[in-house]
């Protein structure tokens, strides 16, 4: 199933900015800690994607989650991918994307579809957009499904963490009904 | 009439499968197809285990090998060729004649399909690659409308395929040249129409400004909707005014003319992009299997739903119904 792209025409919801504030003082390195060796783990476990990637792995990717007080710098290295938290993006950067989280994840997991984000002008790109694009075909072939790869570091006891992660995706992901009219050109 | 569905990777190619598709066409990742792009396509081991999945689940695979060879490297070509059918390929969709005959000779059982890059547009010319390479379908090129396809499939000895959904070319197709002049790479000989390597996008407090090859071709207000990066889709002042001079961000959505495209003979539909993404894939293909049973059911299918997936959020039929000729 696919939500911002699907063919209801509607897109997910953001952060409040509320949260987002109530966010912003929290230190980062726990959080880098643990995204960085859940990024290598899965980076092990899908060592398809750096075939795709091709030559542009190794660059340097910033990541700007735009209803979040912080910012993920990621360096996809075959030998050791690398993830930063920081509250604002360095300008030393191959390429930066930003868009919502949840289009973030979504798009990690190919449930939306990167084109359609960037017409409706959700998702922003700069930099080497043949980087961008090589990172976004690389990751829609691997068909991650974060719920499961963070279930699976839970052993035998994950499959009720997969299903409660299952459940708060469902519902975090519910699109939010945009207005939406069809404009016929001819 | 058959659903041929777009696969730029194994998983979109899975997702075409699982969503409703009777075939899948795809392309090595090389220059030999006309998506080439980073991160897309196909190895050859690819390309085989995609065969094997799709014959396992009824559906074909189609394989692109539809831009035009480099003298001094017909090899490249050639060799394509040869895996393709190696692997297992239920038809090869080419372009160049050279290929054709190359085809013909070497693996005369292999079915061959016209790719709309040779932009076969009347019964002539379909019937020499008929006649001559024993072409079995032409994907017809998308300048025709629904009376000149029904013309057309009346005088030919060939099925006939036609693009439903998707990214337009206004040209000439597999003659266009004005990525090559602002990149000079060609969508026709290197597979890359306005490549990555060359497109830059461009953050101002007016909007997004979106530039290939160093040529500013579309400025976006910060809530309007975009499309690709191609020039034939650029917006250009000129002493008459701003605007879009070749054609609108627009994509194609012949859903609502598939009753007509049927009774006008037509073998096959196609969804165009390969370059997106599952969502996409798993999204589009699912609606037209929806549309096509609510066709056979004598239904009408919702021709709306597909409206984010479009360059400019903006559908178009095209010159199926030409109102501007």
């Amino acid at each position: 199933m696919s939500y911002p792209s699907s063919p209801t025409g509607e897109s997910l919801p953001s952060i409040p900015p509320l949260l987002a504030r109530v966010m912003r003082p929290l230190p980062l390195l726990p959080l880098e800690i643990v995204l960085a060796r859940f990024m290598q783990r899965i980076c092990r476990r899908n060592p398809q994607i750096f075939d795709r990637l091709g030559v542009h792995a190794g660059k340097r990717f910033g990541i700007k989650p735009t209803d979040l007080p912080f910012a993920f710098v990621i360096e996809a290295s075959t030998q050791r991918p690398r993830l930063s938290v920081m509250r604002e993006l360095p300008a030393a950067l191959d390429a930066r994307i930003s868009s919502s989280l949840a289009n973030l994840l979504a798009l990690v997991e190919g449930r939306v579809d990167g084109d359609a984000l960037m017409f409706s002008r959700q998702l922003v790109m700069e930099g080497d957009v043949e980087a961008v694009l090589a990172l976004r075909n690389a990751i829609d072939d691997a068909g991650l499904d974060l719920a499961k790869e963070v279930a699976d570091l839970f052993g035998p006891l994950g499959e009720p963490v997969r299903q409660a992660l299952d459940a708060a995706r469902n519902s975090l992901m519910k699109p939010n009904p945009l207005s939406q009219e069809t404009r016929p050109w001819s | 009439m058959e659903l041929i569905c777009p696969a730029g990777t194994p998983s979109a190619l899975k997702s075409a499968i699982d969503a409703g598709a009777d075939a899948i066409y795809c392309g090595f990742n090389d220059e030999t197809n006309a998506r080439n792009f980073p991160g897309l396509n196909f190895s050859r081991a690819e390309l085989r285990q995609g065969i094997e999945l799709a014959h396992r689940r009824g559906a074909k695979i189609l394989v692109a090998i539809n831009t035009f060879p480099r003298a001094g490297a017909i090899e490249v070509w050639h060799r394509a060729v040869d895996d393709a059918v190696d692997a297992g390929a239920d038809a090869l969709i080419l372009a160049d004649i050279g290929l054709m005959d190359y085809t013909a000779r070497r693996h005369p059982d292999q079915r061959i399909h016209v790719s709309v890059q040779a932009a076969a547009a009347n019964p002539d010319a379909i019937a020499f690659y008929v006649e001559t390479f024993g072409a079995k379908r032409v994907v017809l090129p998308r300048v025709l409308s629904v009376p000149e396809i029904a013309a057309i499939s009346r005088e030919i000895e060939c099925e006939t395929e036609v693009f439903v959904f998707g990214g337009l070319c206004v040209m000439a197709e597999g003659r266009c040249s004005l990525s090559s002049y602002a990149t000079a790479k060609s969508p026709n000989m290197n597979g890359v129409c306005s490549p990555a390597s060359h497109v830059a996008y461009e953050q101002t407090r007016e909007g997004t400004s979106s530039r290939l090859g160093g040529f500013t071709i579309n400025r976006f207000g910060a809530n309007e909707p975009a499309g690709y990066p191609t020039l034939c889709k650029g917006r250009f002042a000129t002493e008459l005014g701003t605007g879009y001079i070749f054609e609108d961000p627009v994509s194609l959505d012949a859903t609502a003319l598939l009753g007509g495209l049927r009774d006008a003979g037509v073998t096959a539909l196609k969804i165009e992009g390969r370059q997106r993404g599952r969502a996409y894939v798993e999204s589009v293909v699912r609606h037209f299997r929806g549309a096509l049973e609510a066709l056979d059911a004598g239904r009408e299918a919702d021709i709306a739903r597909l409206t984010p997936f479009t360059e400019g959020q903006t559908t178009t039929v095209g010159a199926y119904r030409k109102t501007w000729r």
